[in-house]
């Protein structure tokens, strides 16, 4: 099973797809007309995006008639967003190099 | 999920280092001793100093808050719309320095920031697990 992170890192490292879910936690819910009216590629393209973004849990589709509504899932970015944990461990690998650099200034 | 993202953020790091606080304070306010354990950068402490701390996957933006020498130096921490603040303190010891440094970040419930910090934080935090992996 792949890492969830990863899942997360490479939906949104396409800057189009990246662009169409920015616009959905800005704009709030959307069409795919509506979202391939400014997404400057065709609809086909965007409906694959607005898949994998939702194969990613970033995005929600919710059918009414013929249309299908798309919004942001905020929620899902919560891994990319464990900031305490991964400041903590920058943290922790910087300190060991002042230790270090302390050592050399000794000499 | 939302408690956890409305809560402000904070990260406590500390250490017992068998040096004195005098010398952690150097390599904590010197440029050419601050590039070798963290990142390059145009630091002065001097309270209200604005420089930025550069790495190969980006910047951050500083602004020094507090300076008093050999005991406590704070500036703001600022990358890719991500607001916080980091704190050092030095406490002297019997054996050398307790270390401390705290890095208090903004509550995620606040649109401003979360706006900002949407589209780097993926970018930002790739590149600082790549910059750790290779550190380790």
């Amino acid at each position: 099973m792949p890492d969830p992170q990863d899942v997360l890192f490479k939906s949104l490292a396409d800057p189009t797809r990246r662009a169409i879910f920015e616009r959905l936690c800005r704009e709030g819910e959307q069409t795919v007309g509506a979202l391939t009216a400014r997404a400057g590629v065709s609809q086909p393209a965007v409906s694959k995006h607005l898949g994998v973004l939702k194969k990613a849990g970033l995005v929600r589709d919710r059918h009414e008639g013929r249309l299908t509504h798309y919004s942001a899932q905020l929620g899902a970015l919560a891994p990319l967003i464990d900031w305490t944990s991964r400041m903590a461990g920058f943290w922790q690998s910087r300190f060991d190099h002042l230790e270090d650099l302390l050592k050399r200034m000794d000499q | 999920m939302n408690e956890t993202l409305t809560e402000t953020r904070s990260v406590v790091v500390e250490r017992e280092i068998p040096h004195t606080p005098e010398k952690i304070w150097r390599a904590l306010t010197q440029p050419h001793l601050i590039e070798e354990w963290l990142m390059k950068g145009d630091f002065k402490p001097v309270v209200g100093h604005r420089f930025d701390f550069r790495a190969d996957w980006g910047a951050v933006d500083c602004r020094v808050l507090t300076v008093e020498p050999n005991k406590t130096l704070s500036y703001t921490w600022a990358a890719y719309g991500l607001e916080s603040v980091v704190t050092w303190t030095l406490t002297p010891t019997r054996t050398g320095t307790h270390l401390r440094m705290e890095q208090t970040g903004f509550r995620p419930d606040q649109q401003q920031a979360y706006r900002g910090a949407k589209a780097g934080w993926p970018r930002f935090f790739a590149a600082l697990e790549q910059v750790v992996a290779r550190i380790d």
